[in-house]
């Protein structure tokens, strides 16, 4: 047994190592520190909860956890729903559909301090799509989301999707020239609609292709942070402040290990409510298939 | 043959001497018109002593980039230099860790005790009796500058004081000048309410009580409930104008379209570089014209250990050189701040450094608020206010009560 396919357990054991000693070892040592009263330097002057305590009573921990809530809801939706419908209206075998694909995909071949840059200055307001559009004559026109408060989360939002949607757009377009040509004749045989054999049909069976892009959308949305520094810097006040922001200026601005660790540990604490329950249930249904 | 012989010999020597001039890299964040030309003294007079100065600038006010750069560095054992820290607990950490080089001995040589003055600012280098900066500058934040032809134009006289300024608003507006520029960074409006609203309407002993002895119940008691009110007119009166960096809010008043700023003195670096005058173009008000009292905040340099004994000299002859009478009266007069040393001659000291310099001869000052708090707690409240300047909705009571709370869990 332990013999069996020696070579390549032999080629993953650097794999492994890494994912024991940085993954594990390293979230074990922050959940540990974290009890600390660590400031610029890791101390074990052990605090308790105290680091946890202060960090649910700080305003812009919380402020951070709802941006958060909010950014990632209307991404998860927004993006599966945006790219799934592009990718379908591609597939109806239109011409320059390279072109199309390349145009929509491009955005995700810039990084998120680029993105954040660019849509920075096309939302602001003096320069950017106000300004075009007020041009146009419209001179009452206003659209400037990163400087009002309570919309600048749907600014950095706008940013986000048009970066990430492509990738979507292009696994489940995929997925869907994945899915059996006979089937299409079956439900054209039968008369179902072609929206429908979408909705109906076709989605339930691109499961693999569904699953891919929630994963990767996922992970884009607890890490976000670069778009954040590039766009707003968190800005207007705690307008758009999220949960990694707050890690590394506690760790690197205000020179307190301890209340960064606690808050990534927090991190990591929504990820696993998330991420294990999936994984089991994904895992038994493997099982029994 | 002969002649050869002695060129040979002579280059050997002057190789051999060339070895012990050493780079330095020098880390600081004066990026500004201003602060750049400032810096260049140093420089210049480092170069001079046959030694290389290697600009390590990195942008951002109050060292919000530099700082986690430098410690990161620091501790990942690629020392710099030299680097830039302001006065205060800022270094606290790494000192502790033995991270940086010992002037004590250089110190006690060339007599710093004696002509430091006020000499608190080597005690904030001390720590368990042994020094490890050099203090370069002694930098204020209460300061209101003020653009005269902003005041002409809209037809009244320049305020002498910060009711004053608040009762000239409307007139301001009338003639469409935008009555305060303050940039949007934490650090600015932080600075502004804690620092200079907060000694100027609550008084320095209010001040103290507070910054110095975290005392809660004056933070949340009558006197600084009139210092966020304060502060809330001031938002207001600064909605007019949005710029991001301090530089920029300063070069709104040098060309009259913001007719006052709340910064530190390190402003005046700016409307030197614009070549005006003080008291023809623009007017300067300490403590607000209310209650004429600085905080000693500024600069100073730390050497972080170096295995190599020709760094270590160079270092040794940049820490003797920055706190020379020469360097510091060409630096501080580029820069706007006032010298460290209380034996230099500043005839060439415009009005509103003199006014400086009279009340630090005066002993009107205090510890800088980075001397009193620790970056946490300077953080947290940087968080609030920023809040509290950017969110119109929230009162000043509800940003006193918080200010209040986080005063309560300093450390």
């Amino acid at each position: 047994m332990l013999f069996r396919n020696l070579s390549s357990k032999v080629a993953s054991i650097p794999m492994a190592v890494t994912a024991l000693v940085i993954f594990i070892g390293c979230s074990a040592w922050t959940v540990v520190y974290s009890f600390t009263g660590s400031r610029l330097l890791p101390k074990t002057r052990w605090v308790g909860f105290d680091q946890y305590d202060r960090l649910w009573d700080t305003t812009r921990w919380i402020v951070s956890i709802e941006n958060l809530a909010i950014y990632g809801g209307c991404m998860l939706v927004l993006s599966l729903a945006l790219g799934f419908t592009m990718a379908a209206l591609l597939d109806q075998r239109i011409r320059f559909e390279n072109t199309f694909r390349t145009i929509f995909l491009y955005p995700y071949a810039l990084s998120f301090v680029v993105t954040g840059l660019t849509w920075q200055w096309m939302l602001n307001p003096t320069f950017g799509l106000q300004k075009v559009v007020r041009d146009m004559g419209y001179v009452d026109f206003t659209f400037a989301p990163l400087t009002d408060g309570d919309f600048a989360i749907y600014g950095v939002l706008l940013a986000g999707l048009w970066q990430g949607t492509g990738l979507v757009m292009v696994i489940m377009l995929a997925g869907l020239r994945g899915i059996d040509e006979d089937i299409w004749k079956a439900a054209r045989v039968d008369g179902i609609p072609k929206w429908k054999t979408y909705l109906v049909i076709v989605l339930p069976m691109m499961r693999g292709a569904i699953i891919t892009a929630l994963v990767l959308v996922a992970t884009s949305i607890i890490k976000v942070f670069d778009l954040i520094v590039a766009q707003t810097q968190g800005g207007p006040g705690l307008a758009t402040e999220v949960p990694a922001k707050y890690v590394m200026d506690m760790m690197f601005r205000n020179q307190n290990l301890g209340q960064g660790f606690a808050a990534s540990t927090m991190m990591l604490l929504f990820v696993m409510i998330i991420l294990v329950p999936w994984t089991l249930y994904e895992f038994r249904e493997r099982r029994r298939g | 043959m002969r002649r050869i012989l002695g060129v040979l010999i002579a280059s050997a020597m002057l190789a051999s001497g060339a070895a012990k001039a050493a780079e330095l890299e020098v880390v600081h964040w004066w990026t500004s018109g201003g602060e750049a030309a400032a810096v260049n003294e140093f420089a210049k007079a480092f170069d001079a002593a046959g030694h290389k100065w290697v600009d390590g600038a990195i942008a951002g006010g109050g060292g919000t980039n530099a700082i986690p750069a430098v410690v990161s560095r620091l501790l990942g054992g690629d020392p710099m230099g030299a680097t830039q820290f302001n006065h205060g607990r800022q270094t606290e950490d790494l000192i502790k860790e033995g991270l940086f080089l010992d002037l004590t001995e250089l110190s006690e040589k060339e007599g710093w005790r004696d002509f430091v003055f006020p000499s608190s600012l080597l005690d904030a280098c001390t720590y368990d009796g042994k020094l490890y900066c050099v203090p370069v500058n002694i930098h204020s934040w209460q300061w209101i500058w003020l653009s005269n032809p902003a005041f002409a134009k809209a037809g009244i006289p320049v305020p002498s004081n910060w009711d004053e300024f608040v009762a000239s608003a409307p007139k301001l507006r009338a003639a469409g000048v935008a009555p305060l520029a303050v940039g949007s960074q934490a650090w600015q409006s932080t600075g502004m309410i804690t620092e200079v609203l907060a000694v100027a309407i609550a008084g320095p002993d209010n001040w103290s009580k507070v910054n110095v002895d975290k005392d809660a119940s004056v933070a949340a008691g009558p006197a600084y409930a009139k210092v966020f009110e304060a502060a809330a007119n001031a938002r207001e009166l600064a909605a007019d104008i949005a710029v991001t960096d301090w530089n920029l809010a300063t070069a709104a008043v040098i060309t009259g379209k913001a007719a006052g700023q709340i910064m530190g003195d390190w402003a005046q670096g700016e409307f030197a570089v614009a070549e005006q005058t003080a008291g023809k173009d623009y007017s300067c008000l300490p403590g607000l014209g209310v209650n004429p009292v600085l905080s000693l905040g500024g600069d100073a340099f730390y050497f972080p250990k170096n295995k190599d004994a020709d760094v270590t000299a160079a270092q040794l002859e940049l820490a003797s050189l920055m706190i020379s009478k020469e360097v510091q009266v060409n630096f501080n007069l580029k820069k706007g701040s006032l010298p460290i040393r209380g034996d230099v001659d500043l005839s060439a000291a415009n009005d509103c450094m003199k006014k400086g310099l009279g009340l630090l001869a005066d002993g009107q000052i205090l510890p800088g608020g980075n001397m009193a708090l620790s970056r946490d707690t300077i953080g947290q409240i940087e968080d609030l206010m920023v809040q509290f300047w950017n969110d119109s909705s929230m009162s000043a009571a509800s940003a006193q009560k918080a200010y209040a709370s986080i005063i309560a869990s300093a450390d």
